[in-house]
This record gives C-alpha cells, structure tokens and sequence, in this order.
C-alpha cells in the first residue's frame, strides 16, 4: 500500500522507515491510485517540464498582449534592462517567472501547476535553478514529483484554488512546492525541504485573490513573480538549517484556517481588494461584455 | 472529484490559458458537443450565462469554445486562433449574454447546433479545474462528465428497456459508472444517458442502433483521447 499523502510527518516517516529518498512515495502513489507505470509517470512529468521551459522561452520572444492589453510584453522588458538590482541571475528568475505566466493569461499553452493562475512560479524557479546549477532533466523531474507530493498535501488539508482559500491557496502553494523541490534538487535533507516549505508558507499566507476585471493578469502575473522570489528566498534560508519553528504541518493548517475565514469578495469573486479600486471597476467597465441581456429575478431561461 | 488527485492533476494538466474553468472547461464542452452532434456544425449560436456572460472575451472562453466546436483538444495552441480556423472551415458563429439565470450554474454555455438538417442543444456547466458537466442533451437532463465513454439513447418509454439495455453493455463486460434516465411525458421519449468504464465495440454499437424501439443512439467516447 503507497503512502496517501495526509500529512508531512507522515510522508517523512515512510521515507525514513523505507530508507527511500521523497520522490518515491510519490512515483508510488501515481502507480497504486492511477495504475500508471513509474517510466510513464517520469516520462509525463519530463514532458510537463519541457512545456514549462517552451513557456518561459515564448513569453521571452513572442508578442505577449493580452485581449484586455493589461498585460503587455513585461516579462522581455524585465529581462533585457540594463541595470540588475540584485544580480543578473536573480532579473532572470524574475523575467522567467513573468514570461510564463504572460503566456497563460495570452492564451498560450502551460502547465497548470498546481493552477493555471501559478502557472509561472515553477517554469522560472526551475529553469534557472537548472542553468545555475547545471542540473540534469532528471534531477528537476524528481524536484517535481516532490511537488506534486507538497501539492497533494496542501489539497487534502488546506485548498489549491483561489474560490476557495484566496490567492495563499494557489501561487503559496505554487511557491510551496518549488521551493521544496528546489531544496531537494540541491541535495536538501527532508528535514530542509519541508523547512522550506513551511517558511515559503509563512511567507505568503493571508494572500487574498482579487483580480482586476475577474481576469487572471492583474495582480496575477506580478505575483507569479514575487512567489519565485520567496520561493528562492525560503530555500535560502531552509539549506542553511534555519529552523521554521511552526511545524509545516501546522503551516498548512494554518493557510486553511484563514482561507476558510476569507471573505468571498476575496475569492475570486472581483468584488474586493484590487478589484473593487476605482481604477480597477474602470478597467472592469472597459474590458467586460456590456451586452448582455439580463433576467428578472423571478423569470427562467426557455 | 471521484477518487485520489492524480501527480498530474498537480503538475498539470498542460492547458491554454488563461483559466483551467473558463479556458479549458469550455472547450471541452465544445468537444462534448460536437460528438452530441456528429461533426463539426455549419451554424453555431453560442449563449453564456452568469458568470461567463461578462468574462467570456477576456478569458478567451469565446475563441475555446469554437475551439472545442473544431474539435481541437485544450492543449491546442490554434484555440488562440479559432476565430480564424472557424472562417477556413465554414464554421459560422454567434455569441449571446445571458445574466442572472438563476436555474444555471455560475459557469454556463449552451452550444445550440446545425449541421444540414440536423440540429442540437447541448448545455454544459464548467466546474473548476477543467472538468464539466454536460447538464442538458435537446432538453432531457443528461448529467454526464464526458471523461467515461457516454452513450445517450433516446428510446420509445417501453418496459424492460433499462434491463435490456444494461444487459447487452454487461455482455461485453463494461462497467457502467452511472446511469440516468428522463422522458418528456409518460409513453412519449425516454432519454438514457449512460457513463462506462470502458468503450463499446462497433457492432454493440450498431446492434442497439438496429432495434426498432430505440430512436437514437449517440456514443461519446472519452472526449479527450
């Protein structure tokens, strides 16, 4: 019987009582509950990551407008400024991260991990964690499978989407899973990676989602990149041992706990926060259908 | 969702954006449709409802679900052409908004289609994620994912039919997950809507078709493969 991915601990005990490093349990799961074959699964997940890369490659080339223009080529522009606040590495991770996400919200093809609004977050962190380090593919398809163990987590006790537990729920969880896989890839013990998860957790809760216009572009693609950021940032301080104090268990309890007292104009809904500003009802009022024939409330269609 | 999430639920699916609900459930409503109706349509008219009424443009569910309609799959990167595809294949298309349609839910297209003589309403709801739920074939209630192999069989309201049909599908050892049954009005039409674990050979396929008492058979397989 594979490991059901309930909790941490629990994915922590299993390793060490089978000596089995964390992607295993994973590969495990997908066979058990799917009835997939580990070089199917390993294959499908080398296929995703070569989709992440060609994302972040588009989003650097081609034309990103959006149908609403709020998103306009930010992501080239980022990474061909001449003057890098931090390191030429770091205006890359963020311009990587931004591409792939423009490439989602202009129609271009992702993957949605673990949703199509995080959909930058792992492109850019992995990518250039693999230049950085020159990393072997299947070193960032184990990253990965590691992931989707942190996002299978995540799901059973908190949730993935933005209707339901805020913006925290997807691009925290996004940031969650890259910066544990990150860890992971350069060689983390358990113990740091789920470090890294509970402090990238820490750092993004309370993250509500209140996209202008509804649209998955404002604020979206910006945080796309910041997520890349912390994630990088809790990895940073997870390898150096640094302890996160709060279980990441806990960590994950926690990010429930708020989403479920978030209140719905923060879900999604656009009726909050970014959404309900002034300038965004205006951009609202420009970008969606005014056309549209509206029921009386007691009339029913047909 | 029935069962365990899958690694790929988590590392994926691999979609066009912009939203797995209003991207990628969309034109998979379309894809469902189409095998409803047999083809690609002449004629489409398109109405969203709720909350896809005033988004559909910006989150491209209009160019998705004439994607979907031209059968192209959610990981088709002409979806972001699809206008264009439409006008090379003779696709002709309009868009309605509906608001406020209380009986539907939040994330609602129906698809009414003509090809020659022939014509469908189908009314799908996106649930999240990519996955759907086909609520409505020509007005009977029909309540299916389109993930399993489908099968929709409007049948004249005999006795014994719901046994009949079952036992035929056993005999080729396929599991039925669920199965519906709606008719109009008592001995009028009856509309079975059955979902499967596994396809159906040809010729079950065409033994059911030949039976006097059934008036239509429709069989969707996995609309994703």
């Amino acid at each position: 019987m594979s490991y059901l991915f309930e909790t941490f601990k629990g994915w922590k005990a299993y390793c060490e009582e089978k000596d089995v490093p964390l992607y295993q349990p994973v590969l495990e799961y997908e066979v058990d509950q799917k009835g997939k074959e580990e070089g199917a699964i390993r294959e499908g997940i080398l296929r995703a990551y070569r989709v992440m890369r060609e994302a972040v490659e588009t989003g650097l080339k081609e034309d990103m407008t959006s149908r609403s223009g709020m998103i306009n080529n930010g992501a080239k522009k980022v990474y061909n400024h001449k003057l890098s606040v931090l390191s030429p590495e770091f205006q890359k991770l963020i311009s990587r991260a931004l591409a792939a996400k423009e490439v989602n919200s202009c129609m271009g093809r992702v993957v949605a991990a673990p949703t199509a609004g995080a959909s930058g977050i792992l492109p850019g962190t992995l990518y250039t964690l693999q230049e950085i380090h020159d990393l072997p593919d299947e070193s960032i398809v184990e990253g990965l499978l590691v992931g989707a163990g942190i996002a299978l987590i995540i799901e059973q006790n908190a949730s993935l989407a933005g209707a339901v537990g805020g913006c925290q729920a997807e691009t925290g969880s996004a940031a969650a899973m890259a910066s544990g896989a990150m860890v992971y890839c350069l060689g983390g013990s358990i113990e740091q990676v789920f470090n890294a998860v509970g402090i990238t957790i820490q750092c993004m809760l309370g993250l509500v989602c209140d996209p202008v216009a509804g649209l998955v572009e404002i604020p979206c693609v910006v945080r796309n990149a910041s997520a890349a950021a912390i994630a990088n940032s809790s990895a940073q301080i997870a390898l150096a041992d640094v302890d996160a104090v709060i279980p990441v268990d806990e960590c994950v309890e926690a990010m429930g706990e708020i989403g479920a007292s978030m209140e719905n104009k923060y879900k999604e809904t656009a009726l909050g926060g970014l959404a309900a500003t002034l300038t965004g009802q205006q951009i609202a009022k420009r970008v969606l259908i005014q056309d549209i024939e509206i029921l009386p409330d007691e009339e029913l269609p047909e | 969702m029935a069962g365990k999430s899958s690694v790929f639920d988590m590392i994926g699916p691999v979609m066009i954006g912009p939203s797995s609900s209003h991207t990628a459930g969309v034109v998979r409503i379309g894809r469902a449709a189409i095998r409803v109706l047999g083809g690609i349509p002449d004629e489409a008219l398109i109405t969203f409802y709720n909350s896809f009424a005033r988004t559909y443009e910006g989150h491209g569910s209009d160019r998705a679900i004439i994607g979907g309609l031209l059968d192209m799959k959610t990981d088709d990167d002409r979806i972001k052409t699809a206008f264009e595809v439409a006008k090379e294949k003779g696709l002709q298309y309009s868009f309605k908004s509906i608001g406020n349609a209380s009986v539907y839910h939040p994330n609602t297209v129906k698809v009414n289609l003509t090809k020659g003589t022939k014509k469908v309403e189908v009314i799908g709801e996106s649930l999240g994620g990519g996955l759907i739920n086909i609520s409505k074939v020509d007005g009977f209630n029909a309540d299916f994912s389109a993930q399993a192999h489908t099968l929709i069989i409007k049948a004249q309201d005999v006795s014994g039919a719901i046994a009949f049909i079952s036992s035929v599908i056993a005999q080729e050892k396929t599991n039925i997950a669920t199965m519906s049954v709606s008719r109009k009005g008592k001995n009028d039409i009856a509309c079975h809507v059955i979902e499967m674990d596994s396809g159906l050979q040809p010729i079950t396929i065409e033994y059911l078709k030949s039976l006097p008492w059934i008036k239509e058979l429709i069989y969707i397989p996995d609309i994703d493969l």
